[in-house]
């Protein structure tokens, strides 16, 4: 097998451009290798390219880990963060990595797509930055092209000065989300809702959001009516870890309780 | 001269009694300790096993050319290849070494492969063609008993069938399909001994029964086959049955080369039986007064698609059906069924994990009917010694500390209510404490220890003097709970020396030692290796006239006459067979003494529940333990903090999803194990009690708790939430929804 | 491709044909069987091994990327005898089967190297990783809570 350990963000990109496979943390490639599901045998491995392990500001690089994000990154952020896998995969999973996998249960999608996050990729060629909802377009299905590497998550300038992070899942850690979801909102009201594990994609609940952001003081009816339209925005569907039923209900009353948590 | 047998050996360092450290905790710990995985030999092959990706199907060709063209393959045998018996199987041989005609369930094996590197044969295990014409599966066991597709059915009428009582509870309730997901998959090394043998070593619960259906499939003589004992990584049920060892061997014999086999964990899920999924329909009738008046069940176990210990199981839920309790009017009827489903087996509990869930949900149920305190409803019906066991009628002979076990378990201090480091949800923040309800649940429950139904259980050990002390020698099978700890400090005690050491050897060198299995290794083996030693103590000390054995050699009057240098040059040693109290084949009622030994365990679970997510936290199981007598509290404790956790695992997430025949979720990924976060508080009273058959009054200890703590957890649920709770694991949407 | 690494603190040379992960190259090539092979996904901590001072899962590490890089396994923890963390678990009943102990001493050592005095939430935070299928974690929670007091 051929692989590069390259240390420059420009070299990365040429090997990808001569159809390596990227590696960084390997928590989702390796159990694709180990079971059998893909071989590549042209790997480039990210672990060494230290501007992917930038992280400056807004801008986060790709091959920031898990552990990195728990303890420095921005609240809700860092409560997703403590929720991926285990010590071990939060060692060595980084957030470019969840996003190129797009997984609907991607424990860093719910924030990403809560705060509007752009995601930086780059080629040989040169680089783009891609909002979220035209990056992923399916499950574990992005835009990202064959010579394209994710480089960095943008967030937005200055973010919600709320913001909570919620995951439901049977067991108290190392679980896949049954459902995943981040609510923020700024002092004069604004809210967003980031949903995870009810749609082939991260999604937002805009007609929820906009109903709630409205409300200044939202009452004990506005809560509930928020909680409904959270479920009914929610696009579920029933496999071997939930229900449908289920997951629409959940996610209704953890957007609710992240919500209250915002509001106090 | 002293009358030996008399003479009781002074307390010896590491004998019964103390919580003596594993001899094999430190290899353990530095990571030097060698697993059946870990086994390799130089010029040794990787074997690789081709399985059906159907659940039901023919076959109608299979082509191995594929994967023989490809570099470094060595050989690709199919079900044509097997040289003995096509099938195999612990009870019945209906199960076959490789499918040949028909597929029936998922995962079924069909070729095997070996060459020079792991990747290789895989790679040709996935190239083998097979042709399939697919089949509709039988899947649903309901219709599968209604086709009397059914591998056993037992039908219990014991007293009065005419007999009612004026409080009435039905209920209908389930439980799932349950892994026993040991941490170490199978694994085995063959190697063919150039004369036409072969010597095994491969993961095994029941080495001497391995070696009978491995000598049967290759069509070998007895003294051809060796199986030898290994290292190895957790067990509870999963290794009673062979797997890969005729695989492995075939691959051998015909290869001419030793052949390593390495299960990976989705292979293990389709490799070894599960615990049988249940079906049970209750209906209990009770006095004002709350005794039973009569208690009515039946009782559908899944089979899956082969025999296993499918029958034993079914005997044993249908003969603990109705609990520990005392009743005149039974009548119990179980079916196992046969579907294409997955092979059910032997799992911890053994069938009595089922039917405990449903029988105390059942007492909780007539409680509430009734208005009266569960503990005490229970205590009213309690079986103890000397009544007669409600289903099979025999008397209790030994011991059954049932109403201790109450007692104290109701007596132990509860915890603060607001006592708990973590919610439920977790590292998921899903929920606070304002969202939270707490309910607390009891069940108890009880087992059979040993073999039953007539079946010849016994062991044999030997112990023999080498060294500086003694060995013992077992082909009774290690895997983790501590047989190899306690075997020696029954050793010590019996024999009044302390440098003793357990030897585990193959089956060429000793009889059987019975299965690892029942809860039975130290009564049983240690029953062995109790009369091997106290006969060699006896037969040494009148050979030499002396009055004690000590580390030193043989003593008179405090001198020692004979050294144990010398004692070890005369090569003194005894063997000893041990046999349980004979039990016998139930009549055409289920009635006769049918078990040799019964224990009890109850389990309070104190649970956090958010009943509007679903979720559940276990804060804390408390138990008490009919044990006998403690050989090792350690040890026990040790089994009763694991086997608590595996009925918590049952009770609120482990579940294999089987859709139309297939694992859904045959990975650690979506097979959720507890984690060390999920582990409850647990505090344990063992509950001892002199006059069982086994050494110093020993009990087996390893299932107990496993067979109550599901039903306690539900119960707390159920207390928490006012939801039903018929169904374990108890999923969010049980409870939620 | 050749791969050159340090490992348990002396140079090491694995010949890499596959994408194979580091935990078969550690045990089927260089004869450090210790890590184990449970699950292969990440979900279990029986791999867990100290690769550039932080605690991953080998199983989860591809070998080609190792190189240049300082991996220690369960085998070069500590030198002679056990070290206090070993000690613990095998005083307080922490190990049955043993098939997920190297991973815990690896991870156990970690924790207690980076912080002598763990609280008992922290101890069972730093093993949420590590399945244990024989315990039920009790014993392992005590012998660490013990050595914590001892260190404090």
């Amino acid at each position: 097998m051929h692989f590069h350990h390259p240390t420059t963000l420009a070299d990365a990109t040429q090997a990808v451009a001569e159809g390596a496979t990227p590696l960084a943390g390997g928590t989702d490639l390796m159990v694709e290798v180990n079971f059998r599901h893909r071989r590549p045998e042209h790997v480039v491995g990210l672990r060494k390219v230290e501007e992917l392990g930038a992280w400056e500001g807004n801008r986060i690089g790709a091959g920031v880990t898990w552990r990195r994000l728990e303890h420095g990154g921005p609240q809700a952020l860092a409560e997703a963060a403590r929720t991926v896998g285990s010590p071990q995969i939060r060692n060595a999973g980084t957030i470019g990595g969840n996003v190129v996998t797009a997984s609907p249960a991607g424990d860093g999608l719910p924030f990403l797509v809560a705060v509007d996050a752009k995601v930086e990729v780059m080629s040989a060629e040169g680089g783009r930055l891609v909002p979220w909802d035209v990056f992923f377009v399916g499950v574990k299905k992005t835009t990202l092209a064959a010579d394209e590497l994710v480089t960095a998550i943008h967030l937005p300038e200055s973010l919600p000065e709320r913001q909570a992070f919620g995951k439901v899942g049977v067991r108290s850690a190392m679980v896949i989300a049954t459902v995943g979801c981040v609510v923020t909102r700024t002092d004069d009201g604004k809210t967003t809702v980031g949903l995870g594990s009810v749609g082939p994609t991260p999604l937002r609940a805009s007609r929820a959001e906009e109903m709630i952001s409205s409300v200044t003081r939202p009452t004990e009816s506005d809560l509930a009516e928020f909680q409904k339209m959270v479920s009914d925005e929610a696009r579920p569907i029933t496999d071997h870890r939930s229900t449908e039923e289920y997951r629409r209900h959940a996610v209704g009353v953890l957007a609710r309780r992240l919500l209250e948590r915002c509001l106090r | 001269m002293t009358a030996p047998s008399r003479v009781r050996p002074a307390r010896v360092a590491g004998g019964v009694g103390d919580s003596t450290l594993r001899p094999d905790g430190i290899p353990k710990l530095e990571g030097s300790f060698e697993y059946a995985q870990d086994l390799w030999q130089e010029g040794a092959l990787w074997g690789a096993t081709t399985r059906s990706p159907h659940a039901h199907a023919r076959i109608v060709a299979v082509d191995v050319s594929p994967a023989l063209s490809i570099g470094g393959v060595h050989a690709v045998l199919t079900a044509d290849d097997v040289p003995g018996s096509p099938t195999f199987g612990l009870e019945h041989s209906d199960q076959p070494v490789l499918a040949s005609d028909v597929i029936n369930y998922w995962g079924e094996p069909v070729a095997l492969v070996a060459a020079e590197d792991r990747d290789t044969a895989r790679r040709a295990a996935a190239a083998v063609k097979v042709r399939y014409e697919i089949l509709e599966p039988l899947t649903d066991p309901g219709e599968a008993d209604t086709r009397d597709e059914a591998f056993r059915r037992i039908r219990i009428r014991r007293g009065d069938q005419e007999a009612s009582g004026p409080v009435v509870v039905e209920g209908y309730y389930e439980t799932a399909m349950q892994d026993q997901a040991p941490l170490g998959t199978e694994a085995g090394l063959a190697v063919p001994d150039g004369q036409g043998g072969v010597d095994l070593f491969a993961t095994s619960q029941f080495l001497h029964v391995d070696h009978e259906q491995v000598v049967a499939s290759l069509g070998l003589s007895a003294d051809q086959v060796r199986a030898h004992p290994t290292g190895i990584g957790g067990a509870f049920g999963s290794r009673e049955d062979v797997n890969l060892h005729i695989h492995l061997c075939m691959l051998a014999l015909r290869t001419g080369q030793p052949v390593k086999m390495v299960y990976d964990r989705s292979e293990s899920f389709t490799g070894h039986v599960h615990r049988h999924p249940a079906r049970m329909w209750y209906r209990h009738e009770a006095n004002r007064d709350g005794t039973l008046a009569r208690v009515e069940a039946r009782i559908l176990l899944d089979g899956g698609a082969y025999a296993s210990t499918t029958p034993a199981v079914l005997a044993n839920a249908s003969y603990f059906a109705v609990g520990p309790y005392k009743c005149d009017s039974v009548a119990v009827d179980g079916v196992g069924t046969r579907t294409n489903n997955p092979p059910c087996g032997a799992m911890r509990g053994f069938g009595a994990v089922q039917v405990c869930f449903a029988y105390e949900t059942q007492m909780d149920r007539l409680a509430d009917a009734l208005s009266m305190d569960p503990i005490e409803l229970r205590r009213k019906n309690a079986l103890t010694t000397g009544d007669h066991f409600a289903t099979t009628g025999q008397i209790i002979e030994t011991p059954l500390p049932t109403v201790e076990v109450l007692e104290s378990l109701a007596a132990m201090p509860l915890p603060a209510d607001s006592e708990s480091d973590l919610l439920p949800g977790g590292s998921g923040l899903t929920t606070e404490a304002r969202h939270v309800m707490r309910g607390i649940g009891y069940a108890i429950g009880i087992k059979n220890l040993g073999f039953s139904e007539g079946f010849d259980d016994y062991s044999q050990a030997r112990v023999r003097l080498a060294g500086s002390g003694a060995v013992v020698e077992t082909a009774a099978i290690e895997v983790g709970q501590g047989l190899v700890t306690v075997l020696a400090q029954i050793a010590r005690t019996a024999l009044g020396i302390s440098d003793v050491t357990v030897e585990h050897v193959d089956t060429s060198r000793i009889d059987s030692a019975g299965s690892t299995s029942a809860s039975r290794q130290t009564q049983v083996s240690g029953g062995a290796v109790l009369k091997a030693a106290t006969t060699l103590r006896d037969r040494i000390l009148h050979h030499h006239d002396g009055d004690d054995l000590t580390d030193q050699g043989v003593l008179r009057n405090g001198d020692v006459i004979v050294t144990m240098g010398e004692l070890v040059a005369d090569d003194w040693q005894e063997t000893a067979t041990f046999r349980h109290p004979p039990t016998t084949a139930p009549d055409e009622y289920g009635q006769g003494k049918l078990h040799a030994d019964f224990a009890v365990a109850g389990h309070r679970a104190v649970v956090d529940v958010d009943p509007e997510l679903g979720l559940v936290r276990v804060i804390r199981v408390d138990t008490a333990q009919d044990v006998g007598k403690a050989l090792n509290p350690e040890a026990v404790l040790g089994q009763i903090e694991g086997g608590i956790m595996q009925g918590v695992g049952l009770a609120v997430m482990e579940e294999l999803v089987v859709e139309e025949g297939i694992i859904r979720n045959p990975n650690f990924t979506d097979y959720l194990l507890p984690t060390i976060l999920d582990a409850p508080d647990v505090e344990a009273l063992l509950i001892e009690e002199d006059g069982s058959w086994g050494p110093f009054g020993a009990k087996g200890v390893g299932e107990p708790p496993t067979i109550s703590s599901t039903a306690a957890v539900a119960a707390a649920i159920r207390a928490a939430t006012g939801k039903a709770i018929e169904r374990v694991p108890v999923r969010p949407q049980d409870i939620a929804l | 491709m050749i791969v050159e690494f340090l490992l348990n603190g002396e140079p090491a040379t694995a010949r890499i044909v596959s994408p194979v992960s580091l935990l078969d190259v550690l045990r089927d090539q260089l004869e450090l069987p210790g890590s184990k092979n449970a699950c292969e996904q990440g979900e279990c901590g029986s791999c867990s091994v100290v690769l550039d001072g932080e605690i991953v899962c080998s199983c989860l590490v591809m070998a080609a990327d190792v190189g240049d890089s300082e991996v220690v396994t369960v085998e070069g923890i500590g030198g002679d005898g056990l070290t206090p963390v070993q000690r613990a678990m095998h005083h307080s009943g922490a190990v049955q089967c043993g098939f997920c102990t190297p991973g815990i001493v690896v991870v156990a050592a970690d924790l207690f190297a980076r912080n002598p005095n763990p609280t008992t939430l922290e101890i069972k935070e730093a093993l949420a990783g590590n399945i244990c299928r024989c315990t039920g974690y009790g014993a392992i929670i005590r012998s660490f809570e013990k050595l914590a007091r001892e260190t404090s």
